[in-house]
Order: C-alpha cells, then sequence, then structure tokens
C-alpha cells in the first residue's frame, strides 16, 4: 500500500449509520471482553485479499473479519450464525425492521 | 456507492449513508447475527454496545484542540505533552482509555503529517472517528512516498527548506500534531485559540486558521 | 543508531511495511515493549518485544522518486525487524 500509484484524494465526507456504529462498538467490546484483537482484526483483513478494498465497504470488511475471528474463538459456531442470519433476513427488508 | 445529489443533508452537512430505509444488506444481516449472538451468550450485552456508540459520538476534534490551545498558552503543559502526550491528555481529563499517544510539534524549520499505511489507525480516543479520506488508498499509498503533493491537494504548499516529517503509525503508538502557532493568534485566550485549531491541522493536513 | 529493516517477506501479519524493508534508518526512540502482533494475530500468547521509532530519509527509501532527500518518514518498528549496523 505505502507508495503504491494511487489517484487524488476524494474529500467527500459521510456519516456513519448506526450499522457501522455497531461494527466499530463490536471490536471495541470484543475485544476488551477478550475475544479478538487489533491484530486479528488485521489478520482476517488482509487475508482476504487486496480486491476486498474494491468491493466491500470499510465497516464490510470489518464486520467480516469480526465474525470470523468470533467463529475462530468458538463465541459461536458456523451453523448457529447460519440459523441466525436467515432468523434475520425473515424479520423484514429494511435494516430497520431486521434489527 | 455514488450518491446523487439530490440527498438530503445530515445536520452535519453530509449526505446520510444507506441505513435503515434502504434494502437489507447481507453485511447487515451479518453485523445483527454477530450482535445477537454475542449477547445471546453472555459475551456482550446489548447495554455495553450502546454505551460504546455513545462514547464514540461524544468524541470529536475540540478535545485535540483543547489539548493544543493549552500546549500554545501554557509552556510547561507543552513540556509534558511532548514528554508523554498520553498522561498529559488524561491529567486534562480525557478518558483516552489504553491508547499511546505521542505528540510532534510543528515548527518553523518542521512540518509533521500522520497516516497509517497499514491499516487506518487514528487517535480516535481522543478525536473521534478518522475522515473517510485518510481510510482512503490513495492517501495511504501516497502520503510516504509524495507528501508534498499530498499536503498541495490539501491546499498546503511548503517550501523545501522545512523539513517534511511523514509518520506511519505502523504499530501501537498513535500520533497528534501540535500546530505552529499563528502569529496573529499570539495573546488570544485558550478557550479562543482552540477554535483556530482544526482536525486537519492535527493530523497535519491543515494549518491552524480564525474562526469562520 | 543505524539499523536496516530486515528484508524478509513471509505470508501472513506483520506489522513492518513492504516499503521500509531493506531500508536503513536510525533510531528515534524506543515506545516501549508491546504484544509481538505476529502471536498476538493468531490469538497465541504472545511475548513483549521492544518497539522502536526509526526514521528514514526520503532518498534512502525512495532513491531518485524522493520529492526532497531531506523530508523523512518515520515508522514504528519492533526490534526483531531490526538489524543493527556498525556505527560509521
Amino acid at each position: 500500500m505505502g507508495g503504491d500509484p494511487a489517484g487524488k484524494i476524494d474529500h467527500e465526507q459521510h456519516d456513519f449509520a448506526l450499522w457501522e456504529k455497531r461494527v466499530d462498538a463490536l471490536l471495541v467490546i470484543s475485544s476488551s471482553a477478550g475475544l479478538m484483537n487489533t491484530d486479528s482484526l488485521r489478520r482476517v483483513l488482509e487475508d482476504m485479499g487486496e480486491e476486498t478494498y474494491e468491493n466491500m465497504s470499510y465497516y464490510e470488511r470489518w464486520i467480516s473479519s469480526i465474525c470470523q475471528n468470533m467463529i475462530e474463538v468458538g463465541a459461536f459456531s458456523t451453523l448457529e450464525l447460519a440459523t441466525k442470519m436467515e432468523i434475520i433476513k425473515s424479520r423484514g427488508a429494511t435494516y430497520g425492521d431486521a434489527s | 456507492m455514488p450518491h446523487d445529489h439530490h440527498e438530503p443533508l445530515s445536520p452535519s452537512g453530509h449526505p446520510y449513508r444507506a441505513d435503515d430505509d434502504r434494502d437489507l444488506t447481507y453485511w447487515q444481516v451479518m453485523e445483527i447475527a454477530v450482535r445477537e449472538l454475542l449477547i445471546e451468550k453472555g459475551h456482550v450485552s446489548a447495554t455495553q454496545i450502546q454505551d460504546q456508540i455513545n462514547t464514540m459520538d461524544a468524541r470529536s476534534p475540540a478535545n485535540g484542540a483543547r489539548l493544543v490551545a493549552k500546549a500554545w498558552t501554557d509552556p510547561a503543559f507543552k513540556y509534558a505533552l511532548i514528554e508523554d502526550a498520553s498522561q498529559a491528555s488524561r491529567e486534562m481529563g480525557f478518558d483516552i482509555g489504553p491508547m499511546h499517544l505521542i505528540a510532534l510539534e510543528n515548527t518553523e524549520k518542521v512540518h509533521n503529517v500522520i497516516v497509517c499505511t497499514l491499516c487506518s489507525c487514528y487517535p480516535r480516543n481522543l478525536l473521534g472517528l478518522p475522515p473517510d479520506w485518510y481510510k482512503s488508498r490513495a492517501y495511504r499509498s501516497r502520503a510516504v512516498v509524495e507528501p508534498r503533493k499530498v499536503l498541495s491537494e490539501f491546499g498546503l504548499e511548503f517550501n523545501q527548506k522545512i523539513q517534511i516529517r511523514v509518520h506511519d503509525s505502523t504499530a501501537d503508538m498513535r500520533y497528534i500534531i501540535l500546530p505552529y502557532q499563528p502569529a496573529e493568534s499570539v495573546g488570544l485566550s485558550e478557550a479562543e485559540l482552540a477554535n483556530w485549531v482544526t482536525r486537519d491541522s492535527m493530523i497535519g493536513v491543515g494549518l491552524p486558521r480564525p474562526p469562520a | 543508531m543505524k539499523v536496516r529493516v530486515l528484508s524478509q517477506w513471509p505470508p501472513g501479519h506483520v506489522r513492518t511495511p513492504g516499503y521500509l524493508r531493506g531500508k536503513v534508518g536510525t533510531i528515534e526512540r524506543s515506545v516501549g515493549t508491546f504484544n509481538n502482533p505476529e502471536q498476538n494475530a493468531y490469538r497465541l500468547t504472545p511475548t513483549k518485544n521492544r518497539l522502536l521509532r526509526v526514521r528514514f530519509r526520503m532518498s534512502e527509501v525512495w532513491g531518485p522518486r524522493a520529492e526532497n532527500p531531506d523530508d523523512v518518514v518515520e515508522a514504528e518498528i519492533y526490534e526483531h525487524w531490526l538489524e543493527p549496523l556498525n556505527a560509521s
């Protein structure tokens, strides 16, 4: 990354959405609970590959890494996650309905 | 996602991000699932999450600006800040958690600028969350190789006699810049001076300026 | 003190940026000991390793690409990634 060719800097700024703030909070709290740490977050982000920088947003990458860390540490199983995600999708079509 | 220009702006003047009223995305479903599973299993509580969001929302560059203004008016505090910025911040009453902070002083001869090329390390416990451009590939890639060109895109030009020092937050330290105090602000009170200190001036891509 | 950053390219998580590997700099200050990120990343019990701030001249890092050879870049590098060079 450092020193790589890159274009002009985009100064557009967005406010953070609630779901993004929740992802940020999940990292802080699961880290202080000893379930993960900043390096384990980054390790998974790096393993996800360069192309994820193009097709995923910042907090999309983060939740993906946090989720992977939680499975690795045994906080929940992949089957529990799959079941929970199906339930959430059935709640409604928007984040407001489903959360 | 491109935003069209008809979107309403938030009170802070920025476009809203896609959120509650948009179609649920796969990653939002994952966020809800991870959060609910961690709560159900007793690893975290809903209150902890909300408290953490409130704590982050309360952090803003105004905190750093107070630190800078005090350093400009109190030489003993400035000395303490340069010696141990974490300790000096705590003594001013800021809850910076376990953050290890280093303050870097700009002078007539040296201009410092901060980047994190490996990810997006930022003194968030003091200044709040980093701006989007700070996390961008463009800034992270270019700041270490062509800082003068990057700074010129932010409207800053330095002659070649001024040394540019780029600080890459590669590991456990976080950085805040103590900007060079504008001559026309000398003599103002600490509270007045805090209004001169912008977020960008504490990252090194801006200079202090009179309040609008 | 002069040091050279190891020119190693292991797979997995390290906190030594690629653009500084193999480059020579001077120790700016020591900032203490921290959990080794290479173990922390895999949730192994980490050792505490010394972390140093190293200052590199732009001409050393980028050669003729440098905007100004006397500008510098400083980064935190773990001691186990640094080899001391004899003072000359």
